[in-house]
């Protein structure tokens, strides 16, 4: 609306008002513009006319209800935006929706705020809304919050009436660990206290709404913080005629240099900056938080969207795929145990289970129950989460943005929340030792890149699994040779082969642990054919998802392709092909083949 | 020119999370000024680079000036250009200049009809082949899954409503009330089959920051947008028949800058040149609700 006349120079805030519904959080919002003077010419009038002609009375409200449904049913429906400025700054003011079905609008206005007005009637006092408000402004990170005690002018701008909200109020939301900076009495309807002071509230002292959001100080950028660029994508656009390959992200918090050496995690891979990549800029070095950036590496090692990047000596983020959650849950449908979500994080999207639920928060009363096994519509709860794979992330009071995560259920977004802890997870040992691993491995001038240049390939490993007696060894070995022949560096290892040799000192591999054990030698002996660029070929009986998560755990998960071979899967492992029966197995070399070409292992003879 | 980087830097984050998460990605650009910082950025985003198609539906009641400028700027940046029509009401005459039907109806037809059809890949599109300089029917179109758009908050009351994620159903229509709530920076990048998602990277922007931006990065812009010396300019682009020039003198990016800033446009809405919104009851919503951009 008025953005026009406002001071680029100046800076701005987001601030979403929230509050039950028909508390007055619109009206509020009109008064704040009316009295600004930031309502384009005419528009005031425009709406009077139409008020007039529909035979309702004028109300501020209308400025923002802009929508047809909103006015035929006096609700905001949706959080709308508008613009306007003090002397101080630039405001672009939220107004979400007090109704409880529209509490998705009001957690999307309010997840983009940097502070908030939270509308309370004084006549009708705190309702349920108006405690579920507070709340999730507490779990979205918000901690500029102003509460507006409106419609004063209905209590006869009573003083005790005020001060007695206050009191319930602030021990409610202590009970939160939430404290809003203000308390204000005002009256929209009659413009007094939102802009300017009246004399209707001689008792109170304290600033007007307009002053108060004025004292709020920007929060400061995180760019002291360690480094962390959630991945968005790798970008290299061959077919435009440009070779640099671009890692593309946005700095979630810190800062980053050309020669800074970086590390990804969960790989736990490391490189340096070669350059900051820009378009129609000047050239940088250096980049800081909230810059969408691009740069290009040292060295060309595996990255892939998901992963978060920060620098050698900065505090990692965790990493597992056992998380502890704080969350709240919009579905209609409950969200339930044994059924898989979809977890977002940053830039990462794992499928996800609930592994425990701690304490629900029921929405309407805000008390604690702790032997519920399923989370309802508006309720906020602790759970324990299992990713399929572990992700990369912080916790939440450090930082904000790698800590906060949304879950997607039947396409849309359902719910969402912040991490409050890092649950060790089966893998946690191996993944510790790939670190260690990685940052003593003694670096060679000829790079992966190199070798998959020379020979031709990019470094794999095929891993046929299946039933006894199905046919592995011989689709490997006539895999091995097909490829041999067709000239490319190949080698079958049988997980056999290793048992007497490299794991002879794990005499009883079948123990409890020496299985896992076993598995990942095996997995560090591939890691070595595969850094010497070569596509591996292994076999081994009756693999499941979790012998197949301690080898993606070793190497780079993407470098790993799955067959199953045999009539029947019996384990839980997620295959790229499975064999059914051994007259298949000249048409499995042609469909391993086929594989390999599509993921781009090997180029079509 | 801080408050402008930060806009640039939300832009390209959403420009970049839209070409992650969809396959089919199209971004329709009217030669606008709104859609020509939107191509900007995606050569920002995208270092350079534009690596999904433009998409413009022609009403055939573009003024001419736009057009040219369009060629000129695929040509020039190498640009995959798809063009999209109502073929069918264009041909029956079906249209608000040809007296057949009123303002509102034309808009539905030539524009959310023709954008529909262009988008589902049911109706005629022509892509231009930079082999052989011209526009060339494109044989078996598919249909396009994400759409980017240059929509802002600020032209009026519905677009203030929009999410940066929109999905629209198989009609390609807009469900006002049910949207997806979107938190932070997590958006809706998971849609079932035969929807399609609008991404709107431009929402927080005004028309003031827009014509900074311009002149900060020296983006090359339509004349129509300029006094030419007859006193008159587009504040707004559209079809000849309903968009009409503003009395002005700003012959310069920094003049129109000026003029909205503390000039004579600092309070009057942008789309006060538009027939058609002054039709749907000062909004569009009507239009909107049906896929309208």
């Amino acid at each position: 609306m008025a953005q026009n006349g406002m001071d680029l120079s100046k800076e701005q805030m987001h601030v979403v008002v929230v509050g039950h519904v028909d508390h007055g959080k619109s009206t509020i919002i009109g008064r704040l513009l009316a009295d600004t003077n930031s309502l384009p010419k005419g528009k005031l009038e425009a709406i009077k006319e139409k008020a007039l002609k529909s035979g309702k009375p004028f109300e501020l409200a209308y400025l923002i209800d802009a929508l047809k449904d909103e006015q035929a049913q006096s609700i905001t429906i949706d959080s709308a935006r508008v613009f306007f400025q003090s002397s101080k700054r630039n405001y672009i003011i939220i107004d979400a929706p007090g109704h409880i079905e529209f509490i998705k609008n009001m957690v999307t206005g309010a997840s983009h705020a940097e502070a908030a007005i939270l509308v309370i009637d004084a006549e009708e006092g705190v309702q349920e809304n108006s405690r579920r408000h507070g709340y999730l402004l507490g779990m979205l990170g918000i901690k500029k919050i102003v509460v507006v005690v409106n419609k004063m002018d209905l209590v006869d701008y009573n003083e005790e009436i005020f001060n007695a909200i206050v009191t319930e109020y602030s021990q409610y939301l202590a009970g939160l660990g939430i404290q809003p900076m203000y308390y204000i009495p005002v009256s929209g309807r009659e413009g007094d206290g939102v802009v300017n002071p009246t004399s209707n509230l001689a008792w109170y002292s304290g600033p007007t709404v307009l002053n108060a959001l004025d004292l709020f100080n920007k929060e400061k950028p995180l760019v002291d913080l360690p480094l962390r660029i959630p991945v968005q994508d790798v970008y290299k656009f061959n077919s435009y005629g440009d070779n640099r390959r671009i890692i593309a992200g946005s700095i979630a918090s810190g800062q980053v240099k050309v020669g800074d050496e970086i590390v990804f995690y969960p790989s736990g891979k490391r490189t340096k900056v070669k350059t900051i990549e820009t378009f129609n800029a000047p050239k940088v070095t250096n980049s800081l938080t909230g810059q969408s950036i691009g740069f290009t590496m040292v060295e060309q090692i595996y990255v892939n969207r998901g992963q978060i990047a920060t620098r050698v000596g900065d505090t990692p983020p965790f990493v597992s795929s056992r998380l502890r959650v704080s969350l709240f849950w919009l579905g209609k449908q409950p969200l339930i145990m044994g059924k898989d979500y979809i977890f977002k994080l940053g830039t990462s999207h794992e499928k996800v289970r609930v592994d425990a639920i701690h304490k629900v928060i029921d929405a309407s009363d805000y008390k604690n129950q702790n032997d519920r096994t399923e989370i309802g519509h508006h309720d906020v709860a602790e759970v324990t989460f299992k990713l399929a794979h572990p992700i990369a992330f912080d916790t939440s009071e450090v930082f904000p943005e790698t800590s906060r995560f949304v879950l997607v259920d039947d396409y849309e977004i359902r719910g969402g929340g912040i991490v409050l802890e890092a649950v060790t997870d089966e893998d946690a040992q191996i993944r510790e030792d790939v670190y260690t691993r990685n940052l003593k491995w003694i670096p060679t001038d000829v790079t992966m890149a190199h070798r998959a240049e020379m020979y031709n390939q990019r470094a794999s490993i095929v891993v046929i699994t299946g039933t006894r007696h199905a046919g592995r060894k011989t689709l490997a070995r006539k895999l091995e040779k097909q490829m041999f022949n067709d000239g490319k560096l190949v080698y079958y290892l049988g997980i056999g082969s290793l048992l007497y040799g490299v794991n002879a000192d794990l005499k009883r591999h079948d123990a409890p642990g020496g299985w896992r054990e076993h598995i990942r030698r095996f997995a560090e002996v591939a890691h070595l054919f595969l850094d010497a660029g070569l596509i591996l070929i292994v076999t081994a009986i009756e693999l499941t998802q979790e012998d197949l998560d301690i080898l993606k755990t070793v190497i780079e998960k993407d470098m790993v392709h799955v067959i199953w071979v045999g009539g029947k899967v019996t384990t839980n492992i997620e295959y790229d092909i499975h064999l059914k029966n051994r007259e298949s197995l000249d048409e499995g070399v042609v469909m391993v083949k086929h594989l390999l070409q599509q993921r781009g292992v090997v180029f079509k003879p | 020119m801080e408050h402008l980087k930060e806009l640039e830097y939300r832009s390209v984050y959403i420009l970049r999370e839209a070409f992650a998460n969809f396959k089919n990605l199209g971004m329709l650009w009217s030669m606008g000024k709104d859609s020509t910082v939107l191509l900007w950025l995606a050569r920002k985003a995208f270092f350079g680079h534009v690596p999904f198609p433009l998409i413009h539906i022609d009403t055939h009641y573009k003024i001419p000036e736009m057009i040219d400028y369009r060629d000129r700027l695929v040509r020039e940046m190498k640009l995959t250009m798809v063009i999209g029509e109502n073929r069918e009401a264009l041909q029956d005459k079906h249209t608000f200049p040809d007296g057949a039907v009123d303002r509102l109806t034309c808009c539905k037809l030539l524009k959310t009809d023709a954008l529909r059809q262009t988008l589902n890949g049911e109706g005629p599109r022509r892509i231009f082949n930079h082999d052989t300089d011209r526009y060339e029917e494109e044989k078996n179109p598919e249909p396009f899954t994400g759409v980017i758009v240059g929509a802002r908050a600020d032209e009026e009351g519905s677009r203030s409503k929009e999410r940066y994620f929109s999905p629209r159903d198989k009609q390609n229509e807009w469900d006002i009330a049910e949207q997806p709530p979107e938190f932070w920076n997590q958006y809706k990048t998971d849609f079932a089959p035969g929807t399609n998602v609008r991404i709107h990277p431009l929402l927080d922007w005004t028309e003031l920051n827009i014509w900074e931006y311009i002149l900060a990065e020296n983006i090359p812009t339509v004349s129509l947008y300029y006094n030419q010396g007859d006193g008159k300019r587009y504040r707004s682009l559209g079809c000849y028949p309903c968009t009409f020039p503003v009395e002005s003198n700003a012959r310069t990016v920094q003049e129109i800058i000026d003029e909205l800033s503390v000039g004579k446009f600092a309070n009057i809405a942008e789309r006060s040149g538009r027939a058609q919104d002054k039709d749907d009851g000062g909004g569009l919503e009507t239009l909107r609700r049906e896929g309208y951009m």
